[in-house]
């Protein structure tokens, strides 16, 4: 499998505060990759890192098999990266219709956006049915499968997601991850995604990163790190087993 | 002297139609550690916003001792006996430890603010906020008493931390590393002398050493007989430290107990590690 | 009455360009814009230029005006705002405001200071409707307001770059993360809102039929309360507020006279400060969310100043240039000592309480009307009058300031702002003349009129001020008022009411403000309202920037530098102007925490 998406030992600073220290890490083509960790252990950090946010103090991001370590935002969206932002972010006082058009600001081909656009309204109907809505009086749900859809439109080969779950309710996280499976299976898009509930994450991601004080301390495939005794520790503490 | 010393009922928050806290009842016994855990956006920061007057309360009371909080504004509830520290730390940036320290000292002072029971009544909170300057211009013998007091309880409190503050007790807060920010903040609270003790994740951001030395300092706080209410995601800590724990999702409370008793629940282990479900992803199909 | 309603609606129509303006460059970039509001002045001036002195025809006119706002205001993002406001938008704000003073003091000195008249271009009161008398001018002034507004509301709603703008408005980090390039929006913004502004220009002088380069910044101040009244960031709110404002403010002159306008506006900002702090359509967050906010003038570290500077400074200042000193050097000396005890006293609130206070000459003049009027009417001795002086300005100012100080960040800059103009607009309602033949100083029945007694009087009360501000910084009260600065939020936290602490600050600030206003007062022996400037409220803020916020000391410093250098340069009032503005921007770039304080 190639590489779409690698990170070689990045280092990240937030002014004297070392925020990821040398993290490797790759996604390949179509996969689901989960990135775990506590609050404050670099996962959005990292997320930053990928969409150009933040700069790189050194190291090299690659993407699609161009050096992207430098690239602006505006260039990685170009290139395939699309991003569903933390707590959904979408835009509250533009119709779901005008938010999937944001998404799709850096495409110039007016009729494939016209066809994304209904392709998206037929993936997720209950968006079709609300498009001249504003974002804002969607529920929780609706929002995020617009923040979805809206990163679908700029025809991504991989979409970052920070924490798509946060926030909602038990029976709409099962959803959510649903979604995820579905947008990755029926799509092709590669997903890389922060999640706080660790089993739940890698029961729809094919490997996993575990990250702790910015550092990757744990990777491997999601049956791997699900054995991993160091994963219930990390979460419920040491005495688990007892 | 009752046996509770915060109690909640029934609070509730919404922003913009979520119900970000709904209708949660919880109490705190006098020198008991609480913990509230939770996945993130459960509520947890919310509510400790709502206890310590950060935010209104939009249904449910708040009473501390005895005494409704609910309406009080967080430099009432300061008085009243509740300090917090807050989730990214704040410190003030241009202000040295120590200085930030004696502003937390500030509700427990007598002569450097008389008249202090006006201040917050229209028109007559100047009277308190001219004898202040005057205390500050000249002076009174009681006021050189209390500088005194406050230098000395400045002093304890630096100790606490003697060695990561020690050295930098006259450094402005800006020019400080994350963890020694958190550590002045959770000075300042102390400083208070506070009935209860609201940390919002203390250790985030800190690795493995500092959050051990941050779990010996809370030990020692509760040796000393001092009620935390604490938010924190780091467990191991949690579980050592809290005489309850207190689980929320969504908004409630679904869990509630012992630290041995919540890490077994099987609600508490699916809001933290999910459902497992069958695997998923391409090395699995 | 319905004249009267044709009236507000022609004022609203300025006020509502302006404020859609305003709105939209606040929307996208968080900073509030005075550059904006010079823009008014220049439109109307460059029209001025092209129809009377080069002779172009109106049509012709109009688009030229346009092109050169647009251009100024894209040059004017690139070169100072956009690189502060990625940081600092207080900073960025204070920098329009220097460059908003640079801007009108250019366009007088290239078009003169006097009033033009604007040559009449189109007939002004040839319809009637009824009793209702108005021009063919008005109608196509409305109009040319309605197409604009209807084609800018199409851009915003079906523009590529108009969505643009809207997503970047209500989601900054979103928009960016969507490829949108933020950027390119805020320049866009910036340029759209320049043009507004100068169209909002050339209204004005169609419709006053004269023209000021220095009309801009009181119709800019209006508008930018249209805003705040439609709410901040919101774009129909700015119409709405435009029109609403317009039209009160009509029926006010209507009952009150005109030269209670800008009290009027004044009331009407506090009103909707208090009732309603996020507008009629804008939303105010519950908490701000940054950790380590606050006063972004205060961090690094002070210069450590050896301990024998202090007395050496004593003595070169009071013994040595009093005794060798000519009269013209000791008469600058006294308005660098008059200053740099209004700026000393200033620093508790722009440095330690974090309010960035824009109207110090407010309590200024009441402090200098309050000296004269008790010395000549009550025989109060100067010294007597001297606190006094302070007290009533301390006292006034807080009686009108009261209701500022649960207001949040840029909001509190322009309230003092509009403060300060209030109270200069009271004072010349009550006192329109000026009071002359103010007694000087006398001691034990000599009279103390010479340049060297001026100076040791301002001298005493500049040491008196210094040792004041000294002991205030290191009590109890000082750190408590520094740590409302730092992080309101967390000191309410600690039990500190930062309310309180901030309108002390302001109250002593006001003390002072009123006793260098009495020093000034007596020694100019007549004052009008037409020395209590914006000029004065610059020069302080800028004095105390330059020296280090929150550092009393620095304060004498910033005055030696601007008042003492500028005055032996020799520097035309303008141009003097011109160098506080560009040293107000440097500083702030370069140097945020002033001369004597190390960056960190």
């Amino acid at each position: 499998m190639t590489d779409l998406l690698a990170l070689d030992d990045v280092h990240v600073y937030y002014g004297p505060f070392h925020a990821l220290r040398g993290n490797t890490l790759t996604v390949g083509e179509g996969e689901i990759v989960s990135l775990l960790g506590g609050n404050a252990s670099g996962k959005s950090t990292t997320m930053k890192t990928i969409l150009g946010l933040i700069k790189v103090k050194s190291g090299s991001v690659r993407f699609a098999g161009e050096d992207v370590t430098n690239a602006s935002t505006r260039h990685r969206v170009k290139a395939g990266i699309a991003s569903v932002p933390e707590a959904r972010r979408v835009f509250p006082q533009m119709t779901v219709d005008e938010n999937l058009l944001a998404g799709a600001y850096t495409r110039k081909d007016r009729v494939g956006i016209a066809e994304d656009l209904e392709r998206m309204r037929e993936h997720f109907p209950r968006l079709g049915e609300r498009r001249r809505q504003e974002a804002g009086t969607l529920s929780g749900g609706e929002q995020q499968m617009l923040a979805f859809a809206r990163a679908l439109m700029s025809r991504p080969k991989l979409i970052c997601m920070d924490e798509p779950t946060m926030g909602l309710a038990p029976k709409l996280v099962d959803q959510v991850l649903d979604e995820i499976v579905r947008i990755n299976k029926d799509l092709g898009v590669a997903v890389l995604f922060v999640e706080q509930q660790a089993e739940l994450a890698l029961s729809i991601a094919s490997r996993g990163y575990v990250l702790a004080t910015g550092e990757i301390v744990l990777n491997g495939t999601s049956r791997e790190l699900l054995d991993n005794p160091q994963i219930q520790e990390a979460y419920l503490g040491k005495a688990t087993q007892a | 002297m009752s046996d509770v010393l915060l109690q909640v009922e029934n609070l509730e928050r919404h922003f913009d139609g979520l119900k970000a806290v709904d209708g949660i009842s919880f109490t705190v016994a006098p020198g008991e550690v609480v913990s509230i855990i939770g996945p993130n956006g459960s509520g947890k920061t919310t509510t400790l916003n709502l206890v310590t007057g950060t935010i209104r309360a939009h249904g449910g009371s708040i009473t501390l001792d005895g005494v409704r909080i609910d309406r009080a504004d967080s430099a009432r509830i300061a008085v009243h006996g509740i300090a917090r520290t807050f989730q990214n730390g704040r410190v003030f940036a241009t202000l040295s430890v120590a200085d930030n320290i004696e502003v937390g000292l500030h509700s427990t002072l007598r002569a450097h603010r008389p008249f202090s029971r006006l201040s917050n009544l229209f028109l007559l909170r100047w009277i308190p906020l001219i004898g202040e300057l005057f205390i500050a211009i000249v002076g009174t013998p009681a006021s050189r008493r209390e500088r005194k007091q406050i230098d000395a309880a400045v002093e304890t409190e630096i100790h606490r931390f003697e060695t990561r503050l020690g050295p930098r007790r006259d450094d402005p807060a800006y020019s400080l590393s994350y963890a020694n920010r958190r550590r002045t903040e959770i000075a300042r609270a102390l400083a208070l002398k506070p009935r209860l003790l609201v940390l919002d994740e203390p250790t985030a951001g800190m690795n493995q050493s500092e959050t051990v030395e941050v779990l010996e300092q809370l030990l020692e706080l509760k040796a000393e007989g001092q009620a935390i209410l604490l938010v924190e995601h780091k467990l191991d800590l949690v579980m050592t430290v809290s005489d309850r724990i207190i689980v929320m999702d969504g908004g409630r409370i679904i869990a509630e107990g012992r630290p041995e008793d919540v890490r077994r629940d099987p609600a508490v282990i699916e809001a933290y590690l999910g459902r497992r479900r069958g695997l998923g992803g391409g090395d699995h199909a | 009455m319905l004249n009267t309603l044709i009236d507000g609606l022609l004022r609203g129509n300025v006020y509502a360009l302006g404020a859609v303006g305003i709105s939209l460059v606040f929307g996208v970039m968080n900073v509030v814009n005075f550059a904006q509001f010079s823009f008014f002045g220049l439109g109307a001036m460059l029209a001025w230029f092209f129809v009377a002195q080069e002779g172009l025809p109106f049509w012709l006119a109009l688009p030229l005006v346009l092109a050169i706002c647009a251009a100024l205001g894209l040059v004017i993002n690139i070169s100072v705002v956009r690189p502060l406001a990625k940081f600092l938008p207080l900073a960025a704000m204070l920098s329009t405001y220097a460059v908003s003073q640079i801007l009108d003091n250019v366009s007088q000195i290239a078009f003169g200071a006097q009033f033009r008249v604007f040559p009449k271009v189109m007939p002004t009161s040839n319809l009637h409707i009824g009793n209702m008398r108005f021009g063919t001018s008005d109608v196509v002034m409305l109009a040319i307001t309605a197409v604009v507004m209807v084609v800018m509301s199409l851009f915003l709603k079906f523009g590529k770059i108009g969505r643009a703008i809207r997503a970047t408005a209500q989601d900054q980090e979103a928009a960016l993360q969507m490829g949108i390039p933020v950027g390119q929006v805020q320049h866009v913004s910036f340029v759209i809102a320049s043009t507004l502004g100068g169209l909002a220009g050339v209204f004005i002088a169609l419709y006053v039929g004269v023209a000021n380069p220095t009309s801009g910044l009181d119709i800019g101040l209006t508008a930018f309360v249209a805003a705040t009244l439609g709410g901040l960031g919101s774009l129909v709110g700015g119409v709405i507020g435009g029109f609403v404002l317009g039209i009160l403010e009509a029926f006010g002159i209507y009952f009150f006279g005109d030269t209670s306008r800008e009290i009027i506006i004044f009331v009407i900002l506090i009103v909707v400060l208090i009732l309603r702090p996020g507008g009629l359509l804008g939303k105010v967050p519950l908490i701000s969310t940054e950790p380590l906010t606050g006063t972004f003038l205060g961090k690094g570290r002070p210069l450590r100043i050896p301990r024998w500077v202090w007395p050496a400074a004593f003595v070169v200042g009071g013994i040595v240039i009093p005794l060798v000193a000519n009269d013209y050097v000791l008469t600058t000396g006294t308005q660098v000592l008059i200053y740099a005890v209004i700026a000393a006293g200033f620093t508790v609130t722009a440095g330690q309480s974090g309010v960035l206070a824009l109207g110090q000459a407010g309590p200024i003049a009441i402090g200098a009307y309050t000296s004269a009027l008790v010395t000549m009417n009550l025989h109060f001795s100067f010294w007597a009058a001297l606190p006094v002086a302070g007290l009533s300005a301390a006292i006034i100012a807080s009686v009108l300031a009261s209701p500022i100080w649960g207001v949040k960040g840029h909001y509190i800059s322009i309230a003092t702002l509009g403060l300060g103009i209030a109270i200069v607009a009271i004072i010349q309602l009550v006192e329109p003349q000026g009071i002359y033949n103010i007694p000087v100083p006398q001691w034990f029945g000599a009279v103390l009129s010479t340049p060297v007694a001026y100076y040791l009087i301002d001298f005493g009360v500049l040491v008196v001020t210094l040792l004041v501000m000294w002991r205030i910084r290191r009590s109890h009260l000082g750190k408590v008022i520094s740590s409302v600065g730092s992080d309101e939020v967390a000191a309410l936290a600690s039990g500190v009411r930062g309310r309180n602490y901030k309108a002390l600050a302001f109250a002593i600030s006001a003390f002072f403000a009123g006793v260098g206003g009495s020093l000034l007062a007596h020694q100019y022996t007549y004052i009008d309202p037409t020395i209590f400037t914006m000029l004065m409220s610059l020069l302080v803020v800028t004095i105390v920037i330059m020296g280090g916020v929150s550092l009393p000391y620095g304060a004498v410093v910033g005055s030696i530098i601007l008042i003492g250098a500028m005055e032996l340069l020799r520097f035309t009032p303008e141009l003097r102007i011109i160098v506080y503005g560009l040293v107000l921007i440097l500083v702030v770039r370069f140097r945020p925490g002033g001369i004597l304080v190390r960056n960190s």
